[in-house]
């Protein structure tokens, strides 16, 4: 007797479905990651609150202005080039030979890590109306390369690797250790020639 | 010997289209895992400034985009080539950014909402003046969390 077979289900079609969603996809989906500097804007002091100016030493301080016309100072010393930042930025954060003129340092308790000496200094961005963005980013760009850079020193004396190999925990405490202190302070227009 | 020379005519055999579904199918599945659904039409031109340092956003899903730029040139005629802010899909001005804020945050469950990051995706030739302006209406929301959208350049 012959047996009755179920007839195969063609899948002939199958590469055209298949073929449409993937032109579907292409046309409605964005491929580019998001990629870019992530910053914490200071929050707005409320109306009642008297601005106070917090009290930061002067030596605890770099400003890094960018005028309109694209230049670049950083403590009143013009920066021609942006390359040359990042070394200055270093070298204030780091403060190796404990100048007095540099920022001061503190020593905290670090969680897992134990007592670890925080440098105080704080980076203050001014920038003018007339500032290219392109020029801004550039120098911000700068800002984080020397902290990172100082991060990954930090990570290679203690750990013996580069901060970005570190697990979650250990980047915990680099993080804490060298903090990201970038005030972007109120605008101003710093057009004054 | 004509016994054994094959009389039909020879043809080139068929390629075999079987595996070509299961093919189709990885391509689909990599392009459904890397990439993300357009969310709105970009309204300005847009060249993102360059940065050797970035970071990747890791939630994507809770970001929110703010394009300043100005309109493309087929807009030009009805919006004119002065730097525009697009929230959504159309232009607006720095004091509609509290509305916009406003309904974000709302689009997100409760427990997402600190983490809401507002990504600001401008054109480098921008001047900082207008992104000044956007940055004050944020931190009036406080959407303190932003990002400066760059793209990814190769260390100097």
């Amino acid at each position: 007797m012959a047996h009755k077979k179920t007839p195969a289900i063609n899948g002939g079609s199958m590469a055209d479905i298949s073929f449409l969603m993937l032109v579907f996809f292409l046309m409605v989906t964005t491929m580019d990651s998001e990629t870019g500097l992530q910053r914490r804007l200071p929050p707005m002091p409320q109306e009642n609150q008297k601005t106070e100016d917090t009290k930061v030493n002067r030596r605890n301080i770099i400003l890094v202005k960018v005028n309109s016309n694209d230049r670049v100072f950083a403590g009143d010393q013009p920066i021609d080039d942006v390359s040359q930042l990042e070394p200055k930025i270093v070298e204030f954060l780091t403060n190796p030979n404990n100048l007095e003129t540099l920022p001061e340092k503190e020593t905290q308790n670090i969680e897992g890590y134990g007592p670890c000496q925080i440098s105080k200094g704080v980076i203050s961005l001014q920038n003018d109306r007339g500032t290219s963005y392109s020029k801004y980013i550039e120098v911000q760009n700068a800002l984080v390369k020397a902290i990172n850079t100082i991060r990954d020193q930090f990570a290679l004396a203690n750990y013996g690797k580069k901060y970005a190999q570190l697990d979650e925990d250990k980047q915990k405490i680099v993080r804490d250790c060298v903090p990201q202190n970038i005030s972007e302070a109120e605008p101003k227009d710093v057009n004054k020639k | 010997m004509a016994k054994f020379i094959n009389t039909e005519k020879k043809e080139v055999p068929p390629i075999n289209t079987a595996s070509l579904p299961d093919i189709v199918f990885m391509v689909l599945m990599f392009f459904m895992v890397s990439v993300s659904m357009r969310q709105t039409d970009k309204l300005v031109t847009l060249t993102l400034p360059q940065a050797s340092e970035v970071a990747k956003l890791e939630r994507k899903d809770l970001a929110s985009y703010i394009y300043i730029g100005t309109p493309e040139r087929r807009l030009q005629n009805q919006y004119g080539t002065e730097t525009r802010i697009q929230l959504n899909d159309s232009f607006k001005t720095t004091d509609d950014i509290k509305d916009f804020v406003a309904s974000e945050r709302e689009s997100l469950s409760e427990a997402d909402r600190s983490f809401m990051t507002v990504s600001i995706k401008a054109d480098e030739n921008t001047r900082m003046g207008i992104i000044t302006d956007v940055k004050q209406a944020l931190r009036r929301c406080s959407a303190l969390k932003i990002m400066y959208a760059a793209r990814k350049s190769a260390a100097k």
